[in-house]
């Protein structure tokens, strides 16, 4: 199974979801389609409309940047990163 | 007695100001993981407390809490635009409920509603139609932060009608829960082109009488304006005010003539004007203003306060709130003739809603 960390960000969002955890998945999409079962609104907060990797959540396997069709295997380490996003954008400039 | 809690969101999270006698506060929080909060309201039939909020990590969802901040789930199931449509969702900006029906305005325009307290949501209405909508996406016409859905009001009676402010386009009113829309803009004034007659005008607040339903106040980007007949047509009354602009408004929930405004300077700074602090408020419709002023700092106060960064309880001597975009909460116990700081060293707040829980 594939050891899959998390960010920081995330795990206080879902009761019960560990920092780091094991997970069956042949696919990025797949390892989030199963976390999603287990902490539904999961993927919602990793991927927008797309669907697609949020544009400032990085994924990594053994890592590589990777998408949600970036194969996943056995003995993979996957880390999911919440990136580096600093300064205010235009909402907060305005008014 | 009965406890008074101000919900207030903020750039890091929502919190909670309690008080058993409107003196002495207590804060709560933060909550909603210091996500930034752009609305938190409160459901007086059900008590639940929903904050609009978007991660800049994680994307937008509406957070719930049915035991005043206790526990809290969040969800963003449905918020979503068709994806071969091209258009994205920037942030959930504003909230409104009416009998169950649960509401959110996004950026780009959209208003999405729940039916099952904020667990799903499927898209009411993008006002496609109105004029000028065809062109809203167009990234040359965004205003600053984005063009928007910037605030919802339910009727009191009828849920099915509700006013939607689209951000530098106007306002518009539905009777038939956004089956169809009206812009509601005749008589607002705009220093500005206008490509059509009935929209192009930067209404920033809206507000309406608890005992006049037709008596309306609005906080545009040039001015205020009362409408006498539920915003169909308005007349401005900006004269004796220091600024024509400013982003907070309320009403006085007994007295349909009065009301209650923060200017600020309508530059890049957007400010209380040199520096004094101070809320007006008019006792005859807007035809005179007074400055209140007692307890609030009277220099080098260059603080703002936006949209929905100003509420008023139904007491019988009603108390007024706001918080500034340097994070302190001031509140008035008698009409805003004096006030005091009842909390500071908060986030940029975005929005105050009072609650009085019996």
């Amino acid at each position: 199974m594939a050891d899959v960390h998390l960010p920081s960000t995330l795990s206080p969002l879902f009761p019960g979801l560990p920092r780091q955890l094991d997970v069956q998945a042949d696919t990025v999409g797949e390892l989030i389609d199963q976390l999603e079962r287990e902490w539904p609104g999961l993927r919602n907060r990793l991927c927008e409309p797309g669907p697609m990797i949020r544009g400032h959540i990085h994924v990594y396997v053994n890592q590589e940047r990777a998408k949600l069709d970036t194969p996943v295997a056995e003995q993979s380490r996957v880390d999911v990163i919440a990136a580096i996003s600093g300064g205010a954008g235009p909402g907060h400039l305005a008014p | 007695m009965p406890r008074t809690l101000l919900l207030i969101g903020t750039r890091k999270g929502a919190f909670f100001l309690e008080s058993n006698d409107r003196k002495t506060w207590e804060l709560h929080g933060p909550f909603c993981e210091g996500w930034p909060v752009y609305h938190v309201i409160h459901d007086p039939t059900s008590g639940a407390v929903y904050a609009a909020a978007a991660s800049e990590w994680h994307g937008q969802a509406v957070w719930r809490s049915a035991d005043l901040g206790e526990t809290w789930t969040h969800s963003s199931e449905g918020i979503a635009y068709d994806t071969e449509a091209g258009r994205k969702i920037s942030k959930v900006s504003t909230l409104a409920i009416s009998d169950g029906r649960l509401l959110v305005g996004v950026e780009a325009p959209g208003i999405f509603e729940s039916r099952d307290e904020g667990q799903t949501w499927s898209l009411l209405s993008t006002l496609a139609g109105q004029p000028g909508s065809e062109t809203w996406d167009d990234p040359s016409n965004q205003p600053p932060g984005h063009l928007g859905i910037s605030a919802l009001m339910f009727d009191r009676e009828d849920a099915d009608r509700f006013w939607a402010i689209v951000q530098g386009v106007g306002l518009f009113e539905t009777s038939d829960y956004a089956q169809s829309w009206t812009p509601r803009n005749r008589g607002l004034r705009a220093d500005w082109p206008r490509e059509h007659e009935e929209v192009g005008f930067c209404v920033h607040k809206l507000v309406r009488s608890p005992v006049d339903g037709d008596r309306m106040y609005q906080q545009n980007h040039v001015g205020m304006h009362r409408s006498d007949n539920a915003g169909e047509t308005w007349t401005e009354i900006t004269d004796g005010l220091p600024t024509e602009f400013g982003f907070a408004a309320v009403t006085h929930p007994h007295d349909r003539d009065t009301f209650y405004v923060i200017p600020l300077d309508p530059g890049h700074g957007r400010t209380m004007p040199e520096g004094h602090a101070a809320v007006w408020r008019t006792r005859d419709a807007g035809s005179s203003w007074q400055s209140l002023d007692t307890g609030l700092p009277q220099r080098d106060a260059h603080v703002g306060v936006l949209r929905e960064a100003m509420a008023v309880d139904s007491d019988d001597a009603p108390g007024l709130y706001f918080g500034t975009s340097t994070g302190q909460v001031f509140a008035s116990r008698d009409e805003g003739d004096t006030w005091a700081q009842i909390a500071d060293y908060l986030p940029s707040i975005s929005s105050v809603e009072v609650v009085t829980i019996a």
